[in-house]
């Protein structure tokens, strides 16, 4: 029978090879449910996986996906490495986007905008972000609450006062009282990158933060206190490394660029504030984090799996015909597969009678 | 700004590509005309998107092979509908629906860069020399459902289950009140909020709610068929929304209000198919069958019924609207002395008519 | 106020599920294993027990099949956790995440459909007046959900097996020291605590509003897991805590009903901020809090280690 052995040592080539493995096994495993619902796999999976990169328009819209859940997974990476556990990065994504986004409705007058001004609107997001997250931070500092469960709880709270506000004080008073706010004007727009397309600088800035955020894990010596204390708060706390700065520091930098995707969200691709900001990156990047082995440069790769699973899930209902709930099943399975397969890494398979 | 000129230049370019590419596309007039739907919940088998799937079918039955369509549902408003909508376009979709209000700038973005496409929007208020918008006048519907609701409640409370103070909600309710009160002036509706389109657990708690502050007759703006079976369970009335829930709910039912798009789908993709259609804003009510009142249930009594048709035949010939003067708000503010409310200010609405109980919630 | 009694009905109707499901993850995280699937688990059992209905006519074998499929997935995710020394917070999530997709999936030839389930009541309380309608009137999964209540209660307190299993939660390796098998011992308490998360769907979708239509479990499976924390993992408490939170949302339709003039969406976000404030008054005091919670929650244990 097949048993599982402990390793010597964790196998370096799994730990790269495990992402990639769980992508086959899940394209495996949405090809058995296509042939299942009578679907030609191979055409499902093309649908899925290469339709939508089969153009230029495509990559960019793939790339608009990208944008925010790199973004946030890569904060999200730094947290976990630190088990901070920060489970609202919904919630801080959308105060993000109430934040910049009150600024841009208070300070646009059709005829303004620019770098500075929209830089502005972007801090504020930033800021918006991390102050929502700094809530957790406190109470957790302070009281000893669990991150999760209070993060987890002002998600709800979060999205309630978009609720709020788009019925309220931030809504369009020429807009027929739809919960919407007024459209930004032009010149309050992110900049896109590629003509004619939806790709926004925020694909930069993502790129930017994963490059920095590398940087920061791997070179400087706060990212390595914040590590270590991940892996061995008792060795951290004997070498003298503050597990409350390290919480302050993860629980601030995710916060603020959850805050920051909400802010490009919100002036990049919808161009005002709605009620409904955000199809749920902030729990997507969760996954994202994970899948990308808790690596700003690793999640580089997994948000752009996720971003093609979210679009390939629409094309294979505009194209295939399948319901909606696609897409949801298959980001379930990537995980299990990723997560199934990171056991080889600490483990191997070994036939014994 | 520079970075805008040449984002506008190279947008003009592509427009004017896309011209040119369509052009001889419209030449051909034997290939079936390739119609999308976007919807914005799964189509399940009652409600908003059921209706505008219905209204699909009734299209593909009346134009046959002129037509071939395809839909997408269950997407979400906001950047995500955008990429539907452009795809559906891009896959050579010639007259696309984008059924939800909250489409409407996504809507409107995609067709300026597809010229040669007709756009259809739901419930919203911006047009385009391609875009369209059309809505029901459901409110008209309401008000004789108001009159049914009016002659069979015992205890003069009425239920109303809302999702979203917007206008188009207000205007039902406002009219379902203005029904009720013209058979009956002692009764009163009230309105709770569940501040969503559809969350049957928050829709059958609002429903009980009501019912335990005494409402005996209860209807909803909400997507699913929640408060009709609380009523039914319950042993009290309902009038059900968008779609005859009589199956769900055989003796509360009083009356459905109903929302029916086949006919002016199929007239709009005849309208592309000639060559004859113009964008415009269509509000068709019960004149035009896009709103009705069907599935009387067994308790309502004939004379009831007579005085519905009755009324309704004195809305389509003009004579009655649901908002005539004199119309006072419930604070007694005076809203319309004489005439009746025009389509501007039905957009507008932001108050409840005299009759419903309390205040809108963020004012 | 003669909605006094229909409000501590629906009150009590409306913490069933969250107490049932709480119940569950209560025992499993108890045991130091923190599952985040429960809105998943939900999803499902809700609407597998929807579909043996639908199929069967049985009510009875329709919540059997909820707790049954949802013990399933939670031994999934205990094999992947306990066994396979997985992440428990991201195969939660991932559990989670993919009960919703699935459930949707496997709901499409039922959406909109609905039940008849028959009435219940407790023969001759439930006339009494008022407390009649409010306590007695009940469908009999909710006294079953006070009964799970007690019997929960007095399996951690009184009985021998609980302290086993709240000694596993509290320190594994000295559990394992003398000798308990930890990781059966866990995987007990996970495949419980999805079971009565099944139950808790199966509930939603057969009694609470008795039709289907996808999500419809709409984040009660989120809010399980924080009233797990804000009873403090106590039985007692949770259903406090439950009828408490069910309450709140029944009381803010009412106050809407009656026209007070609050935005009703600061008033939903009251039993999230109350939550928060719970977990911020129960663990200030780090002695307190490590007598609460189960130290070992959310590590694997590895016993050849």
């Amino acid at each position: 029978m097949l048993v599982l052995e402990r390793r010597a040592q964790p196998s370096r080539v799994m730990a790269w090879t495990s992402p990639l493995m769980a992508v086959i096994l899940t394209a495996l495993c949405g090809s058995i449910l296509f042939m299942a619902v009578g679907k030609d796999p191979v055409a499902s999976l093309e649908v899925f996986f290469l339709e939508p990169i089969k153009d230029r328009h495509g990559w960019a819209e793939v790339g608009v996906k990208v944008a925010p859940l790199l973004m946030i997974a890569v904060g999200l990476s730094i947290c976990f490495r630190a088990n901070v556990f920060n489970i609202g990065a919904e919630g801080q994504l959308v105060v993000g986007a109430i934040t910049a986004g009150a600024l841009v409705l208070y300070l646009d007058d059709d005829s303004n905008g620019g770098f500075w001004l929209i830089s502005l609107a972007l801090l504020a997001g930033a800021l918006g972000g991390m102050a929502w997250a700094a809530i957790t931070a406190f109470l957790r500092d302070r009281f000893n609450a669990n991150e999760i469960l209070v993060s987890l709880m002002l998600v709800y709270v979060a999205e309630l006062l978009l609720s709020y506000l788009m019925h309220g004080a931030l809504m369009d008073p020429d807009g027929f009282g739809f919960p919407q706010s007024k459209l930004f004007s032009d010149g309050w727009l992110i900049p896109t990158v590629l003509s004619g397309t939806r790709l926004h600088l925020g694909i930069i800035l993502a790129l930017l933060a994963a490059v920095i955020g590398w940087l920061y894990l791997s070179r400087s010596f706060s990212g390595f206190k914040l590590q270590v204390g991940g892996i061995a708060p008792m060795a951290a706390r004997y070498a003298g490394f503050s597990s409350r700065n390290s919480l302050w520091i993860c629980l601030l930098v995710s916060g603020g660029l959850a805050g920051l995707a909400g802010a490009l969200e919100a002036m990049g691709p919808i161009g005002q504030l709605t009620p409904s900001i955000s199809p749920g990156y902030g729990f997507a990047a969760i996954i994202v984090a994970f899948v990308g082995r808790l690596h700003p440069l690793g999640v580089i790769f997994s948000s752009f799996i996720m971003a093609l699973l979210y679009i390939g899930g629409e094309l294979s209902q505009s194209r295939l015909g399948m319901p909606s709930a696609i897409t949801g099943i298959f980001q379930g399975i990537l995980l299990f597969a990723l997560l199934a397969c990171d056991v080889l890494i600490y483990n191997r398979v070994r036939w014994r009678r | 700004m520079s970075g805008n000129f040449v984002r506008n230049a190279l947008s003009a370019a592509a427009v004017a590509l896309s011209v040119g590419v369509a052009a001889p596309a419209l030449a051909q007039a034997d290939q079936p005309l390739k119609v999308g739907f976007v919807y914005v919940s799964p189509i399940g088998e009652a409600g908003w998107s059921w209706q505008q799937e219905v209204g699909r079918r009734e299209m593909v039955e009346a134009l046959g092979d002129k037509v071939a369509t395809q839909y997408v549902e269950d997407v979400p408003e906001g950047a995500d509908a955008e990429r539907v909508i452009r795809d559906l376009a891009q896959q050579g979709n010639k007259l696309i629906f984008t059924t939800s209000f909250g489409y409407m700038n996504p809507t409107l973005k995609v067709a300026k860069q597809f010229p040669d496409v007709t756009f259809v929007h739901s419930t919203g208020y911006k047009t385009a020399d391609n875009v369209s918008v059309t809505n029901a006048r459901f409110y008209e519907a309401r008000y004789l459902s108001g009159i049914v609701a009016g002659k069979m409640t015992q205890s003069n409370i009425i239920g109303y289950v809302g999702a979203f103070p917007i206008p188009e909600v207000l205007q039902g309710i406002n009219a379902f009140t203005r029904g009720i009160r013209s058979v009956n002036p002692d009764a009163e509706v009230r309105v709770i909020w569940a501040n969503s389109w559809y969350d049957p657990g928050k829709e059958r708690d609002a429903a009980l709610a009501l019912m335990g502050q005494g409402a005996d007759v209860l209807t909803h703006h909400t997507d699913s068929t929640a408060t009709v079976q609380v009523a039914e369970e319950r042993g009290k009335y309902a009038v059900a929304y968008h779609s005859d829930m009589s199956r769900f709910a055989p003796k509360a039912q009083l009356v459905a209000v109903t929302h029916h798009w086949g006919d002016y789908f199929t007239d709009v993709a005849r309208k592309v198919l000639d060559g004859t259609w113009k964008s415009n804003m269509v509000w068709g009510g019960l004149k035009e069958d896009m709103a009705r009142v069907e599935g009387f249930g067994p308790a309502v009594p004939e004379d009831v019924r007579a005085l519905v048709e009755e009324k309704k035949q004195e809305i389509i010939a003009g004579k009655l609207t649901p908002f005539d003067a004199p119309l006072k708000d419930n604070t007694g503010k005076v809203i319309l002395e004489t005439g009746s409310l025009d389509d501007d200010a039905l957009n507008r609405m932001n108050y409840y008519v005299e009759g419903v109980a309390g205040k809108l919630p963020t004012r | 106020m003669d909605s006094l009694a229909p409000l501590i009905a629906s009150a009590i109707v409306a913490g069933t599920p969250l107490m049932l499901a709480g119940l569950g993850l209560l025992i499993n995280e108890r045991s130091g294993v923190i599952n985040l699937g429960s809105e998943g688990m939900m999803l499902m059992g809700a609407i597998s027990a929807f579909a043996v209905v639908v199929a069967t006519g049985n009510f009875f074998f329709g919540f059997v099949a909820g707790a049954l499929v949802s013990m399933l997935m939670s031994g999934f995710f205990a094999w992947l956790t306990i066994w396979l020394g997985a992440n428990q917070v991201a195969t939660g999530l991932a559990l989670s995440l993919f009960g919703v997709g699935a459930s949707a999936y496997l709901g499409l030839p039922y959406a909109g459909e609905s039940l008849l389930p028959p009435q219940f009541g407790v023969p001759l309380l439930q006339d009494i007046p008022v407390l009649g309608q409010a306590l007695f009137s009940h469908h009999p999964m909710v006294y079953g959900s006070l009964i799970l209540c007690v019997a929960i209660a007095w399996f951690l307190g009184r009985t021998r097996a609980g302290l086993i299993l709240r000694a596993v939660g509290e320190s594994p390796t000295s559990a394992h020291s003398l000798g308990y098998n930890v990781r059966r011992i866990r995987l007990a308490a996970v495949l419980f605590g999805g079971s009565c998360c099944g139950l808790a769907g199966a509930f939603m979708s057969l009694v609470y509003t008795p039709l289907w239509v996808e999500g419809m479990v709409a984040g009660r499976g989120w809010i399980a897991l924080a009233l797990v924390a804000f009873a403090t993992w106590r039985p007692y408490r949770l259903m406090a805590g439950a009828y408490l939170f069910g309450g709140i949302t029944i009381l803010t339709y009412h106050m809407q009903a009656l026209g007070v003039p609050i935005a009703s969406q600061l008033l939903s976000m009251l039993p999230y901020i109350a939550t928060i404030v719970v977990l911020v008054l129960i663990s200030r005091n780090s002695t307190w809090i490590r007598l609460n919670m189960p130290a070992s929650l959310g590590k694997t244990f590895n016993p050849n280690s």
